[in-house]
């Protein structure tokens, strides 16, 4: 050890980081703000820690501690809809969560399809408890009709840029968006899913439509979408990143456009990876409802089967506030969407670490290193040197999911009452904690 | 005694067997009521109805506020066709509103499906559904049955078919389950483009040819053939659905002997069926009107006072 | 429940007051050619036919009978959770201007009989409407009283009059069963 001050000592935890190839019980070193070291404690070291003052030491003996998690898929509904959730509300939800990094979507009133936006936002989440990196629009107003100054997004720090709830449906745009976005080496990020498919729907097409006589969207439409950018990505060698993938033939067309080495990325929401579309006949609670909507159990068991093989490369929220009045209506006039930062992480493990779906080191890499290489972004590893972000698991607390409990300022989860197995014990961002149970 | 197994009637998906019976049998009582010179019981004296109407529909609620009348029940309409969100008050507001004013039973017509069982969380009130969306409409489904019972003596082992949209239509949606329920055979035709998905599933013949599907059927339940479809591109013109699906008088002698013509209302006569045809004497149109008065006064009859579920 | 020593009437008992029941119907209304009978369900019913049998017998006039179910009457409705199986009424004649005899088997708060009086107004304007029943057992809420009693059976309020029919159960037979002895 170089130096013996430590700002905070993280011992007795198994640490896991699937960038590392590490998973074994150790301690972290953090100083400065970032990871100082993993270490399996010598007796000096032993020494060195005894000799800190109690308040710098975590003990973290039975948990899990990893790379703080990342979530590339998130609205904060700031600027426009501070009532839903705010920069601010949203960061302590995603640290509640385990999330230190976010990424926010640009579906924002006004939109962020300008640098004033980019900065706004940035502003608003100097001292949140997550760091937060904004998504531009491809278009401006996110209409698909001209490209936004995507390469002015870029230079104040968007990441990535899509026009999230919205296809971009003219393919021309799309390829134009594809081929401008590789001066700055940003991938595309695409909501994917026919417009003309979706038209009036507000579930998926299937016996479930029938049943209830509520207009459905055929999967077709998100497997064309896809289908179409995997062509134009081909065309324009552009990176781009399919959103909330829910399909099993949208899950196939990206399997094999990996084969061929596209540029393509994709990712799954926990929601698409446990609900189904039976759900909603049961009591048409309109926190079911979200685009693209919860599908058959054959295109779950799909996406599922993707994020075991690889073919899905992270896990995201699609993180969606809406307020408890816009919710508390007829099904078909809720608008779409549901919270998710402080549920993932709870049913990630539930539903595919129980179940034997994924081991924990899968799960960790597809909440943290993975969604971060998509991005590019700094974090999701403990490599010494990084910036210390760092979520440490009680794996197997149980726990039932109360809305009312939330940090998010919106409640609304079709998640209400679920008994969930591992919940977040601490989360620190930088070195320093945000959250604590 | 007897009693329903809800305080609500929603719809015929999951209602049992035993419930629907028990509205046909008692439905049957109330067939007598209105035959009498005063057709008005005291029965549902000092209850209060309010009829929600959120779209606009003359038949079934006159149907509703006369069944409700001849009960002795006072009864409030609220009739608006502007969807709830988009401006105004919300459904839950509305619906909370007026039951401060002391009602006891609502019947609810409404463009959302499952708008009847999210207004079972907003209020007390037993709920009737009078038909939501493309979901469901179940005393449609019932004076259907029970007037095909009265023909008939019977449900089980009938072969009634249900021709039209059956996308859309929730009479068909209704029809289907009561009948299956009660042990008839059920099947459908339409256009190609208006079967919804995995319709199959629904456990009955689909046909896309009605010359066919009308070999061996004991009762035909023509529905309404809403023009908007045409518009939506579902098919190519009126005059090509009439061709197709139109009953006329010549397709009927693929039909069981002492067959049943039926229609829900209002007809487009010459479009979905020919006049000749429902004028016909095996048309039962004008009983089925007459039935609603029956059918519902039962239902009413039955949810009236009931404050809670079954333990 | 063995009846045993509770019984009220028996058979012959029964049937000797359907008998005079019967004669003091045609005392009272000079002969059966204005008569029309309305029993009410279930087992007024059943002695209403009865009785229109004792009558052709006597007088070789075949008087019209009618059913009514009174369920949509009460006035107890909505205070039960369960609502009464109502029965079909059954009244295929005018019964404007005839001297109606509305029969019961047992009378007791008079309820029953207010609801049948209303619902033969709604039938048409009767000349007379008389009353009829096997058993009085008292505890009257209503100032109703019977034209014809078979038998004035005083009791407890929370007895209860069971009436047995040959038709519907068997034999014909009234008993009372005793209120702490079926709470027992």
């Amino acid at each position: 050890m170089a130096t013996n001050k430590f700002d905070m000592v993280i011992r007795g935890g198994k640490v896991i980081d699937p960038e590392l190839g590490f998973g074994k019980d150790a301690t972290i070193l953090i100083n400065q703000g970032k990871i100082a070291g993993i270490e399996i404690e010598s007796a000096e070291l032993k020494k060195q820690i005894e000799n800190l003052p109690e308040d710098k030491i975590v003990d973290a003996s039975g948990k899990l501690v990893v790379p703080g998690l990342v979530d590339i898929h998130v609205h904060l509904r700031e600027p426009g809809r501070e009532d839903e959730e705010t920069v601010v509300s949203g960061c302590r939800a995603a640290a509640a969560g385990g999330f230190t990094t976010i990424c926010c979507m640009p579906n924002t009133t006004p939109r962020i399809d300008s640098q004033e936006a980019v900065k706004f936002v940035q502003d608003r989440a100097k001292d949140a408890d997550a760091r937060v990196f904004v998504v531009g629009a491809i278009t401006k107003n996110i209409e698909g009709k001209e490209l936004a100054e995507i390469g002015d997004l870029v230079k104040v720090g968007a990441v990535a840029i899509t026009d999230d709830g919205n296809y971009v449906q003219n393919p021309e745009i799309m390829r134009r968006a594809m081929e401008y976005s590789r001066m700055f080496d940003i991938p595309v990020m695409e909501h994917a899913e026919d417009q003309f498919l979706t038209i009036g729907s507000v579930m998926n097409e299937s016996f479930q439509s029938t049943r209830l006589g509520l207009p459905g969207t055929p999967s077709v439409a998100e497997e064309i979408a896809v289908l179409r950018d995997i062509a134009l990505s081909r065309l324009t060698g552009a990176s781009i990143h399919i959103q909330h993938l829910s399909t099993k033939e949208a899950v196939e067309a990206i399997r094999t456009a990996k084969k061929e080495g596209l540029r393509v990325t994709c990712e799954a929401t926990p929601h698409h990876l446990i609900l189904t579309d039976e759900e909603i006949g049961k009591e048409f609670n309109t926190n079911l409802r979200v685009n693209p909507p919860l599908r058959s159990a054959r295109d779950r068991d799909a996406v599922i089967e993707g994020l075991i093989d690889g073919t899905i490369d992270c896990i995201a929220s699609d993180h969606a506030p809406h307020s408890a009045e816009e919710k508390d209506c007829e099904f078909d006039q809720a608008p779409p969407g549901m919270i998710g930062l402080e549920t993932t992480l709870g049913l990630i493990k539930t539903f595919l670490i129980d179940k034997g779906l994924l081991s924990w080191a899968d799960a960790i890499r597809k909440m943290t290193i993975s969604p971060a290489k998509i991005l590019d972004l700094k974090g999701g590893t403990l490599a010494v040197g990084a910036e210390a972000d760092i979520t440490i698991i009680d794996p197997d607390k149980q726990w039932t999911v109360d809305p009312k409990k939330f940090y998010s300022l919106s409640r609304n989860t079709p998640f209400d009452g679920y008994k969930l197995s591992a919940q977040v014990y601490k989360t620190v961002l930088g070195g320093r904690i945000v959250f604590e149970r | 005694m007897s009693q329903l197994s809800s305080r609500h009637l929603l719809g015929l998906e999951s209602t049992p067997k035993s419930d629907i019976s028990l509205i046909l049998d008692t439905a049957e009582t109330f067939s007598e009521v209105i035959e009498r010179k005063i057709k008005k019981v005291p029965t549902l004296r000092g209850i209060t109805i309010v009829n929600l109407f959120y779209e606009p529909s003359t038949r079934t609620r006159i149907s509703f506020e006369l069944a409700e009348k001849r009960l002795s029940a006072d009864t409030v309409n609220f009739s608006t066709s502007t969807s709830s969100v988009k401006k105004g008050e919300s459904l839950r507001d509305t619906v909370q509103n007026i039951e401060a004013m002391k009602i006891d039973m609502a019947v609810v017509r409404h463009s959302s499906p499952g708008a009847p069982y999210f207004l079972t969380n907003c209020m007390e009130a037993n709920i009737i559904n009078a038909g939501d969306g493309s979901h469901e409409h179940p005393t449609q489904a019932l004076l259907d049955m029970f007037t095909m019972r009265k023909k008939y003596g019977r449900l089980k082992g009938l072969r009634v078919l249900l021709v039209g949209d059956v996308k859309h239509s929730r009479v068909i949606r209704s029809n289907l389950w009561g009948l299956q329920t009660m042990g008839a055979d059920v099947a459908l035709c339409g256009p190609s483009t208006l079967l919804p998905r995995e319709v199959e599933r629904f456990g009955c013949d689909v046909y896309t040819n009605l010359d066919e599907a009308l070999e061996g059927v004991d009762v035909v339940n023509v529905m309404r053939i809403q023009l908007e479809r045409q518009q939506a591109g579902l098919f190519p013109s009126q005059r090509e659905y009439t061709n197709l699906f139109g009953l006329t008088k010549d397709r009927l002698k693929r039909l069981n002997k002492n067959f049943t013509i039926m229609h829900p209302g209002p007809i487009n006569r010459g479009v979905e069926i020919s006049s000749e045809v429902a004028d016909s004497k095996n048309s039962v149109i004008l009983e089925q009107v007459t039935n609603g008065q029956s059918v519902r006064m039962a239902v009413l009859y039955l949810l009236s006072g009931r404050k809670e579920e079954l333990a | 429940m063995t009846p045993g020593p509770n019984i009220i009437l028996s058979d012959k008992k029964i049937s000797r007051a359907l008998t005079r029941i019967s004669h003091e119907i045609l005392e009272r209304n000079s002969g059966a050619e204005s008569l029309v009978i309305i029993g009410i369900l279930t087992r007024g019913a059943i002695l209403a036919k009865r009785i229109a049998a004792t009558i052709k017998e006597l007088e070789g006039v075949e008087v019209p009978v009618g059913l009514m179910d009174i369920s949509l009457y009460r006035d107890d409705v909505h205070s039960k959770l369960e609502q009464p199986i109502v029965q079909r009424t059954d009244i295929l004649f005018e019964i404007r201007d005839k001297n109606v005899i509305l029969i019961d088997d047992v009378l007791y708060t008079g309820r029953t009989v207010r609801a049948a009086l209303d619902q033969m107004v709604d039938f048409g304007r009767a000349r007379t409407i008389q009353l009829a029943v096997l058993v009085d057992r008292g505890h009257k809420e209503l100032p109703i009283r019977a034209d014809y009693v078979g038998a004035n059976i005083p009791t407890a309020m929370d007895d209860q009059v069971v009436v047995n029919v040959t038709e519907l159960d068997g034999k014909d037979e009234v008993y009372v069963e005793i209120a702490n002895e079926r709470n027992r």
